[in-house]
């Protein structure tokens, strides 16, 4: 029994040397491709999606928008710049372009002030802290669309709801959707509706950042809450601000959504009050079916992003350096009136001290 | 006479207690921003939840009243009325199918969610922990895309769509959402931290393959923020309404499409279209009651925005 089961010795290993060697090879060769190629691999699936459906539309919209190209017949022939030439031309795309600043304004503006505050607020030592925060952040799990509709029938012209609601203080019914600035009003107070508190909890990560004993120095040298906001706040948030403010713009110069459900034909108005560039994008490529025009339209407000990225970063790098000038002069204003106090102060102590005689001139009063 | 230390008050008078002063103390132990805030601030909270709340509010108000309710009184009362079970059949009645477009937005967000988390957590790996060359200027490749307007692609997008016969087809909507940069940038983030080498390494040494070791090592160690990362690719897929409306069209939309077809089809019968935007808000708004704790961390753990 016990010479069965033990290996039949020289045979087996034998025959076993023999193949395993070349099978080790091929799956050394098979395992130094799996680590070569697998990081790229696994990457790849971003990159080739982006260059389909980000860098390829992107470009091609450039080829698009030199042709005749309709939606129905596709490629027609090459015009050129006619369709740049048309869309410049016509007083919609100007007005479209007015208003998509003007709402992007209302919105970001307002935004970015309330956000801070809320989040200085959600900053505090609050009872009930989650609940804040979630309560904050309700809007945002509603749809833009779901947006639309709500505030288009709260901002109904005539006895809407927030007419009614003016009319009880004394405030004449505002044509809210008759209206340019109104209109702008109101489509801007949709974004807010859904963004603030979403950016305020963002605000509030980078409030958090704040080391505390920040706040610690600054009471015991007597700044209030106001001061401290201002003062320690303010500026420690302002990357995160710069952040928040950079996405609003690239996403707020693109709105669709909340123009589009304001009134039921979804064009912008009568007299394309509140169409946005996105708006008219979408009315010359699918209402009018010119495909071609829709593409000079999307180059020329993508044109108007990177202007308007590049002047973010331009005037956040003013503001900050002109910031830090005026704290430089103000903290030298501030030494220098310091340094005076402490010498008057001085002065009087040793006038004080001369008369009981050897008192110590040194003595810190603190 | 200074405050007795924590432990003391533990041991003289319990742990709740000690629990109390330490939050009465708060963080910095009696720094200027750690102080309980007065009425004033409740009272502003207080306010814009009140606001933020209230459209939700009105929505539910007009769904459940009748037509010549609301013109007869713009600021419907403080309760609602009666009507909504009504006007929610009615909803149901239109010949705009919301119970497909309900299913539809339910396919694609949760395709969308689970293509985005498998391959941004893939990519999110391969950054973190593979070395490869390219790798960091493949990164800041991939976190400068962010900021590309890809929107304003829609229109070649649409021609090849149509080319390839997926107009009105749901896989139009789901291709291009596959996988976001910011899914991979935050992937990347979190992986970097949270997956310690050794664990790699020894799963090499016991001979998985590098595939084998993503899937039971990486993949596993990447689930919380996978979750997080679903949870909002969800919620962007759920209120998406530019590309789908564009490339779906009428006969086979999301929830959002719905709601604009149903908009301009009954804009004089304004309960109805409340009716559906109740429905439409409902899933997100359960999803916000159970998971709402973790999208706060969320957004407040990276800046995210939709």
């Amino acid at each position: 029994m016990a010479t069965q089961t033990a290996p039949p010795v020289g045979a087996a290993p034998l025959g076993g040397d023999d193949r395993p060697p070349r099978k080790i090879g091929f799956r050394q060769t098979l395992g130094r491709w799996d680590v070569k190629v697998s990081p790229y691999l696994y990457i790849s699936p971003f990159f080739v999606l982006f260059a389909i459906v980000g860098l390829f539309p992107l470009l091609y919209t450039g080829w698009v928008s030199l042709h005749e190209w309709s939606l129905i017949g596709g490629q027609g022939e090459f015009v050129g710049l006619d369709n740049f030439t048309f869309v410049l031309g016509q007083t919609f795309f100007w007005s479209a372009l007015r208003n998509t600043l003007s709402i992007f304004l209302l919105s970001t503006v307002p935004q970015v002030v309330v956000a801070l505050v809320i989040a200085a607020m959600l900053d505090a030592n609050l009872r009930a802290k989650t609940f804040w925060r979630m309560g904050v952040l309700l809007p945002y799990v509603v749809a833009p669309v779901a947006v639309g509709l709500v505030f288009s029938q709260m901002f109904a012209d005539g006895s809407g709801m927030i007419n009614s609601l003016l009319g009880q203080i004394g405030i004449d019914p505002i044509g809210w959707h008759k209206d340019v600035l109104p209109s702008h009003i109101a489509i801007a107070s949709m974004v807010n509706f859904r963004w603030t508190g979403y950016n305020a909890l963002i605000l509030l990560a980078a409030m958090q950042a704040i080391p505390r004993d920040m706040y610690e120095a600054a009471t015991l040298d007597g700044a209030n809450r106001l001061r401290q906001f201002f003062s320690i706040t303010v500026p420690m948030v302002r990357p995160t601000m710069i952040f928040v403010i950079l996405t609003s713009t690239i996403g707020g110069l693109q709105i669709f959504d909340e123009p589009r459900m304001y009134d039921a034909t979804g064009l912008g108005g009568s007299n394309g009050q509140w169409k946005t560039v996105t708006l008219y994008l979408y009315e010359l490529g699918w209402n009018k079916q010119q495909l071609g025009r829709a593409a000079a339209v999307a180059w020329l407000l993508f044109l108007v992003i990177i202007v308007f990225a590049l002047l973010n970063n331009f005037l956040t790098r003013r503001i900050a350096s002109a910031d830090d000038m005026s704290r430089t002069a103000k903290a030298a204003r501030r030494s220098q009136r310091r340094a005076s106090r402490d010498l008057t102060r001085r002065v009087k102590q040793t006038s004080d001290a001369a008369v009981p005689a050897a008192a110590p001139i040194d003595v810190d009063p603190r | 006479m200074s405050a007795p230390s924590l432990p003391v008050i533990q041991q003289t008078a319990g742990k709740g207690a000690a629990k109390a002063a330490a939050r009465k103390r708060g963080r910095g132990n009696g720094g200027g921003a750690d102080r309980r805030p007065g009425w004033v601030t409740y009272l502003v909270l207080g306010a814009f939840v009140l606001i933020s709340a209230y459209p939700l509010y009105f929505t539910l108000q007009l769904a459940s009243s009748t037509s010549a309710d609301i013109a007869q009184n713009p600021f419907p009362g403080f309760l609602p009325g009666g009507e909504l079970f009504s006007n929610l059949q009615r909803v149901f009645d239109a010949d705009i199918d919301l119970v497909r477009a309900t299913g539809n937005s339910l396919v694609v967000a949760i395709v969308t969610s689970v293509s985005v988390v498998f391959f941004s957590t893939l990519a999110g790996y391969s950054f973190s922990k593979l070395r490869f060359r390219g790798r960091g200027p493949l990164l800041v490749f991939v976190i400068a895309t962010m900021a590309v307007p890809t929107q304003l692609g829609v229109v070649p997008l649409y021609i090849v769509m149509r080319e390839l016969n997926l107009t009105g087809n749901l896989l139009a909507v789901v291709l291009p959402a596959m996988v976001t940069a910011f899914g991979v940038f935050w992937m990347t983030q979190y992986l970097d931290s949270a997956l310690p080498y050794e664990l790699i390494e020894a799963a090499r040494v016991d001979g998985a393959s590098m595939f084998r070791t993503f899937w039971s090592i990486a993949l596993p160690a990447a689930r919380p923020a996978a979750a997080m990362l679903a949870l909002f690719t969800f919620i962007t897929s759920w209120t998406n309404f530019f590309w789908p409306s564009i490339v779906l069209g009428a006969q086979n939309p999301t929830l959002p499409v719905a709601l604009k077809l149903l908009q301009a089809g009954f804009f004089q019968d304004l309960p109805l279209i409340m009716a559906g935007v109740v429905l439409s808000i409902i899933p997100l708004l359960l999803l916000f009651v159970v998971a709402g704790r973790q999208l706060v961390a969320g957004i407040m753990a990276g800046a995210v925005k939709g």
